[in-house]
């Protein structure tokens, strides 16, 4: 269990890193949904299935639609 | 967008995830998740449609006045809630002593006034991130 945990973190630190350095914001936008998806699972394991819930309707949903929905009004590349 | 598959796909899943976001605000007092949960499922329930089918329809469905006005009706509900309290003599937001239903522990109706309390913060949150998003949307 404590490798599944450790498996995680590394990879919410690959994507927190991809993040600043793409210069696409949709896929910024993408990877940025993909980083709270992780940071839900870690909330699941540290046995907190309520913030888990908020997390992924909150950080994976709500939040990727409304940066989809600025970044459609405005420029696309950085 | 206007894609066959995203509009048919948008079509059929939406009632299964207005009825999830249902679920977790009734059970908000006896299972994980409550009314900010329930009332972001229902939002983005309502995001999607607008995403896939256009602004029109999903105003249609529910427009600017009925968001506004769900949005103020509900915090009104709640502070309505909490005065029942103050008439009967006690603080605000009084649960057992100012006489609500108990109920058993485990049922859906239970614990008094939590149920009616996490209906209206479900139904503000809902409202409040359908707003949000129709006014990014909707300047063009």
């Amino acid at each position: 269990m404590q490798i599944f945990n450790v498996i995680l973190i590394i990879f919410l630190i690959t994507c927190a890193i991809a993040v600043e350095r793409t210069k696409d914001l949709l896929a910024a936008v993408i990877i940025f949904a993909s980083y709270s998806f992780f940071v839900a699972l870690l909330w699941l394991l540290l046995r907190a299935p309520d913030i888990a819930l908020t997390e992924a309707a909150i950080g994976a949903g709500v939040t990727t639609m409304l940066f989809v929905g600025v970044i459609s009004k405005t420029r696309r590349m950085e | 967008m206007d894609d066959l598959i995203v509009r048919t796909v948008t079509k059929w899943i939406v009632p299964f995830i207005q009825v999830y976001g249902i679920f977790i605000i009734l059970h908000g007092h006896i299972s994980p998740g409550g009314g900010f949960s329930g009332g972001a499922v229902l939002g983005s329930s309502i995001i999607l449609i607008t995403l896939s089918l256009g602004y029109k329809k999903a105003s249609g469905i529910i427009s600017h006045n009925t968001s506004a006005l769900l949005e103020s009706g509900s915090i009104i509900w709640y502070v309505l809630i909490g005065i029942v309290g103050i008439i009967s003599g006690n603080n605000f937001l009084t649960n057992r002593g100012s006489g609500f239903y108990m109920g058993e522990v485990g049922d859906v109706i239970s614990s008094g006034m939590i149920p009616l309390i996490t209906v209206a913060i479900g139904i503000k949150v809902a409202s409040t991130v359908i707003t949000l998003f129709h006014t990014i949307i909707e300047e063009d």
